[in-house]
């Protein structure tokens, strides 16, 4: 079996599954944010009516809760909506609720990683199609609708039909101004936003060896985007390192078997991967930044799950350092633990001295909330994940997809730029 | 739950590949969290001018589709983000069916939490439903589509299906497993 069929024949008390099986998994964690989480309470009060028992949760230890696609409130209805959260979260006495200023905060797929929320060989669900992320630490993560999580929230289990998997392999280390977005970017490309409908995608190969846990993560985030189940990756020393660092113990990761089957491997040359932009509307919508040049911007936003974790940050500022924007720019930390490590850093210094907008963390302009969405007509580069017609704004608005270095390349120069052309 | 087993109305021809949840409600409804009501945000942006006026040339507006309750669209609908209020909408303005070559995992669930069935068609048959002008029948029993004196068959997970013939939902479906559930628990104490 491979490490998805592994995960969840363990979590459903089986020896061994094969893909399309039904099982009935226990859940390790789960996760809701301002957006399901009201949803799912709606859901809660719904089945009240019908006579089912909600006043207690499946284990309130297991459940955390996260603030970030309208925070800090964007207006009433959000503020109201935080309020409910709280209300929800004392109730039923969860006490891991990332509060938006109360310490650390952010968005939830960072959060995830950055506090060790969830651990390798676990299955975690979230109210977010972008939970996939989280399968980059070698856990089963995928995404749920409001009735299922708020399913799971009560019981703590759910079943899924057992994807079969894609396997993905990278060889060799990643170029110069190549990132792990272009990466996924290219294989969002070639397979198409419905490339792995229902299917998981795991990423291997010498390429991911190499490759550090955060930029791993950018690969398991945008899985989303072709469609998967999940994405997963196997867990190595760096994992298991970087999860140390954040104080987790005691968990027991899993690893496929030396025989695992796929139902189909792509294999890619890291030295063959040059860097890339989504052009709108579609995430598979690929071209080398190289042919789109020239293309005026009028922002460059840095910022989401996908494109602002600390070495996100830390791409971005290599290329701003004592520099100056020449349109809006806007970085946006995904946590703010990462916002304080690139304070102490000197990376907030640079983003400043660039005239660069740093805000607090938040999904905020990625989904077209608050803080930066775009007008009419106005075209923008950004580290995010999905760029359909309004994603960010206005109907009419042009999003561009691309890594943090091509976002900053082009903040210098108001131009889709590549950053081996600067 | 509602019970789905026979549909029959004219369908909703929307011919546009990987329309994604966002389109079929926008973010800035996300907020409210009624379940009932979101048939008005529906297609939003598609649907209406930014002053509220409605787009005359958008497939919803014209009064002929009033009545459908079968919406025929591109492949990979309901792509995106995995909001259920996209589910919800497309109920509460009246799709009991939806047709398309293929549908995005999450909204795909989601269809089955909330009384909608989802019908994965092979490309060319639905582009062939879309065009019929008379009244559709899809009869879930029989997994049948009858349109323009043709019939055919389509496919579905017999769990699927049972759950939308009997209006269970997933806390109804465990219930029924109790059993199973509770020797699994005995069997897999720590």
């Amino acid at each position: 079996m491979n490490i998805t069929e592994k995960i969840l024949a363990r979590a459903s008390g089986k020896t061994r599954v094969v893909p399309d099986d039904i099982v009935f998994a226990n859940v390790d964690k789960a996760m809701i944010h301002d957006v399901s989480g009201p949803g799912v309470i709606k859901v809660f009060d719904k089945l009240k009516k019908e006579g089912i028992q909600v006043d207690k949760l499946w284990d309130p230890s297991k459940i955390w809760v996260a603030e970030d696609h309208f925070v800090p409130s964007a207006e009433k209805i959000s503020a109201e909506n935080i309020v409910k959260l709280s209300k929800f979260t004392k109730q039923y006495g969860i006490e891991k609720h990332f509060k938006y200023g109360m310490g650390q905060y952010g968005i939830c797929h960072t959060l995830s990683h950055e506090e060790a929320l969830v651990l390798p060989g676990e299955v975690y669900v979230g109210g977010d199609s972008h939970t996939n992320t989280s399968g980059a630490l070698g856990t089963f993560a995928c995404g749920l609708g409001h009735t299922d999580v708020a399913y799971v929230l009560l019981y703590g289990k759910i079943w899924f039909k057992v994807p079969e998997t894609l396997y993905f392999k990278l060889n060799g280390k990643l170029p110069q101004n190549v990132m792990a977005k272009d990466y996924i970017l290219k294989i969002i490309g070639d397979i198409g936003t419905d490339g792995a409908a229902y299917a998981a995608m795991q990423f291997g190969g010498t390429g991911i060896s190499e490759m550090s846990v955060e930029s791993r993560l950018t690969l398991t985030n945008m899985t989303t985007e072709a469609g998967a189940k999940n994405g997963i990756i196997e867990p190595d020393q760096k994992v298991f390192d970087y999860l140390a660092q954040r104080g987790a113990k005691n968990y027991s990761p899993i690893h496929g078997d030396r025989d695992a089957e796929f139902a189909k491997i792509y294999e890619y040359e890291a030295s063959d991967l040059e860097p890339l932009v989504a052009k709108p509307y579609s995430p598979e919508n690929i071209a080398p930044v190289r042919d789109v040049s020239g293309v005026d911007l009028d922002k460059s936003y840095i910022g989401s799950c996908t494109g602002a974790k600390y070495e996100d940050l830390e791409a971005a500022a290599r290329i701003l350092k004592s520099r100056k924007v020449k349109i809006r720019t806007e970085v946006v930390p995904a946590a703010i633990s990462i916002y304080k490590k690139a304070m102490e850093n000197g990376l907030i210094s640079i983003f400043l001295d660039a005239g660069v907008t740093v805000g607090p963390p938040t999904c905020g302009a990625c989904c077209g909330a608050h803080m930066g969405v775009l007008a009419k007509d106005e075209v923008c580069i950004s580290t995010t994940n999905r760029n359909f017609p309004g994603r960010m704004g206005h109907i009419e608005s042009k999003t561009y997809l691309a890594s943090p270095l091509v976002a900053a390349a082009s903040a210098i120069t108001g131009k889709i730029t590549d950053p081996r052309d600067l | 739950m509602e019970r789905i087993g026979k549909i029959s109305s004219i369908v909703t021809p929307l011919d546009r590949p990987n329309i994604d949840t966002d389109q079929i409600v926008p973010k800035q409804f996300l907020k409210l969290v009624q379940r009932t009501g979101f048939g008005k945000f529906l297609f939003y942006d598609w649907r209406f001018e930014p002053n509220g006026t409605p787009k005359k040339e958008f497939v919803l507006n014209d009064p002929k589709y009033t009545s459908s309750h079968i919406l025929v669209t591109g492949e990979n609908f309901g792509c995106g983000s995995s909001r259920e209020h996209a589910a919800w909408a497309l109920k509460d303005y009246g799709f009991d069916a939806i047709i398309a070559p293929s549908f995005a995992d999450i909204f795909y669930n989601n269809c089955f939490k909330n009384a909608i069935l989802p019908i994965s068609l092979d490309k060319k048959l639905s582009a062939d439903i879309a065009k019929s002008n008379s009244v559709v029948g899809i009869d879930l029993k029989s997994q049948t589509i009858t349109y323009d004196d043709k019939t055919i068959h389509f496919e579905i997970e017999p769990s699927r299906k049972k759950t939308l013939l009997e209006g269970l939902d997933d806390i109804a479906i465990t219930l029924q497993y109790e059993s199973d559930i509770s020797d699994f628990e005995k069997a897999h104490r720590l």
